[in-house]
């Protein structure tokens, strides 16, 4: 086991880290901004090394600071969160080549699955449906036409090297293809520095499902079930539950071994989540591979028991997955609230600031994975997200009720947050009855 | 003249044997002959361009002693970086700066190691070094104080 790792993130994330780290009894460093430099959580790991000012670009995007950090400090592995360097396959290879484990998969395997048209291949070779698309990269606008007429319209324009729900358009006719196609590719060099694209068929009215899943470094891999993660905004999320309420035992099995055999296909290993889309017939397609711990990662440990941070850890030192996949049991209802640092009164516009009050919530089968405390700063330069408020109980009425009661206590001030969304969210008799698709708040809430 | 034939391939032998596993330094005593030899720190290259040297946040002033004295208005000198702290550029060089030294903009005050590459710091201000922070092979983080300097 390791005695000593550098968690390469921030934040929340990095707390997560650091409490995995102790209870497994392996010393935490961790690196920070100027910005994140009276932060609480920094406080409680055994190192903290200053890597550079505020804009993540000079600091934890920054991998020389971050390598020199892990050989100051003495370092054995690096976890590198989600966000930031976690999905950067070069990074991976230079921990790999200064002899530092990093906790994530190799950086080939990062690679296969995060090409987006690389992991639809495989996902095709691993018998795992997929999206009805192009086989291969785009060339150009008049290829771009002749898919989509083999497709159908309406399609949606991906960027390779993309993700997150960013770099996509979505077109309705050979016209707006042609603008949509231009302005993906603008976007996509913009954005991941690689213009390279793929086509979809554009499912209307999707739900979002995606399975988690561990494989170990000797080809064991297990699921861990599935989470529903249709209540997005602008394609992100912001409530997520584990089960999805309208999958059948026989479809949650035929999904989850999909989402193994794609695992194994790809020789992966540690953490990742394949993501599907579901429509109204219950038909799930593959849409793309998520190569790293993801956000929403306690409602898995919620409904399963077992705790994936440690797991990770434990998988790059190493450990086999000592369990069967009968022994991973599902229980009760799960959900997670993102509390976002946004003003869902102005169209959820960043709130940066101080805060001067928080005040979480508890009781039974409440969980708060948070940074934050009265006191610190929301700076402007990192992702809005502050908290997360997972509930747990038998039900999901009895989880739904909870979480209301939950987000009523918690408070944050002086900045708005996305707590009133969610409480909306929450009440409206579609999302009670689970009738919704991944359009629900742009559609119902407005 | 045939020994200094054979000190001459002896020499040769250990030069090679210095540069084959990269040895700064080495000393071969064999009866009452003594052969020492020195070459320059050659791992690390030496590189002159840093990005953005955060300058100098206007230091805590040197406290003030018995005597009184008003605290000077001194600054510091923060580390562009993450690494290593040396203060001279080879272990038996005498070190770039000392408290006294005068330096200006362009003077190179340090070296930082980070990933086996040295990075020379410079100043970037006029000054006369005041104290020397860091001692040799300390570990530095990005913003930590190297230096403090009058400025001019």
């Amino acid at each position: 086991m390791f005695s000593r790792i550098l968690i390469a993130n921030r934040g929340e994330i990095a707390l997560r880290i650091i409490r995995a780290c102790h209870e497994l009894g392996i010393e935490a460093v961790v690196v920070f901004s100027q910005a994140d430099k009276d932060a609480e959580y920094v406080r409680l790991a055994d190192e903290a090394i200053c890597i550079g000012p505020a804009p993540a670009a000079q600091s934890y995007l920054n991998i020389p600071r971050i390598i020199s950090a892990a050989e100051i400090a003495d370092v054995e592995a690096i976890h590198p969160g989600y966000g930031f360097l976690a999905e950067n396959a070069h990074f991976a290879e230079i921990c790999r080549e200064c002899g530092i484990a990093f906790i994530g998969p190799p950086p080939e395997a990062m690679r296969r699955l995060g090409d987006k048209v690389c992991a639809r291949e495989l996902a095709r070779s691993a018998r795992v449906p997929v999206v009805p698309g192009s086989d291969s990269e785009i060339a150009d606008e008049n290829e771009a036409v002749k898919v989509a007429n083999k497709i159908g319209y309406p399609v949606i324009i991906k960027a390779a090297a993309g993700g997150g729900g960013r770099g996509m358009r979505v077109a309705h006719n050979d016209i707006s293809l042609h603008g949509a196609f231009a302005a993906a590719r603008a976007e996509a060099e913009a954005a991941f520095k690689n213009g390279s694209l793929y086509i979809e068929k554009y499912l209307s009215q999707p739900r979002h499902v995606e399975v988690q899943v561990l494989a170990d470094k000797m080809s064991n891999a297990l699921h861990f079930y599935e989470r529903d993660c249709t209540i997005q905004r602008r394609h992100q999320k912001l409530i997520e539950e584990s089960p999805c309420p309208v999958l059948d035992e026989a479809t949650r099995e035929e999904l989850c071994k999909a989402a193994l055999r794609l695992i194994q296909q790809a020789e992966y290993v540690n953490a990742a989540t394949v993501e599907f889309l579901l429509d109204r017939d219950k038909n799930f397609y593959f849409i793309e591979v998520n190569t790293r711990i993801q956000v929403e990662h306690p409602v898995t440990e919620m409904v399963t028991g077992h705790d994936l941070i440690k797991w990770q850890i434990k998988i790059a030192a190493g450990h086999p997955l000592d369990l069967r996949q009968k022994d991973i049991v599902h229980s009760g209802v799960a959900l997670e609230c993102r509390i976002n640092a946004e003003d869902p009164q102005r169209n959820f516009a960043p709130c940066p600031g101080t805060i001067t009050r928080f005040i979480p919530p508890g009781g039974m089968g409440v969980r708060v994975d948070t940074h934050l405390h009265e006191g610190c700063t929301v700076s402007p330069h990192y992702d809005s997200m502050i908290a997360k408020l997972i509930v747990h109980q038998k039900t999901r009425d009895e989880a739904i009720a909870t979480m209301k009661r939950a987000l009523r206590e918690f408070r944050i001030e002086p900045i708005k947050t996305t707590i009133p969304a969610c409480l909306a969210i929450l009440s409206h008799h579609l999302y009670i009855k689970s009738d919704i698709d991944t359009t629900f708040i742009e559609q119902k809430l407005g | 003249m045939a020994d200094k034939r054979e000190d001459l391939k002896r020499v040769k032998e250990l030069i090679d044997l210095m540069i084959k596993n990269d040895l700064v330094e080495i000393e071969v005593v064999e009866g009452d002959s003594k052969i020492l030899l020195k070459r320059p720190q050659a791992m690390a290259p030496v590189v002159t361009q840093i990005p953005m040297a955060p300058v100098t946040g206007l230091a805590a002033a040197a406290p003030a002693g018995p005597r009184g004295a008003e605290p000077e208005k001194l600054q510091e000198i923060n580390s562009p970086i993450v690494g290593t702290f040396y203060a001279a550029p080879s272990p038996d060089s005498k070190p770039y700066v000392r408290p006294g030294s005068h330096v200006d903009e362009d003077t190179v005050v340090c070296l930082i190691e980070a990933m086996k590459v040295m990075n020379e710091i410079k100043a970037q201000m006029n000054g006369t070094i005041v104290e020397v922070l860091c001692k040799a092979g300390q570990a530095v983080e990005f913003g930590q104080p190297l230096f403090r300097v009058r400025p001019d």
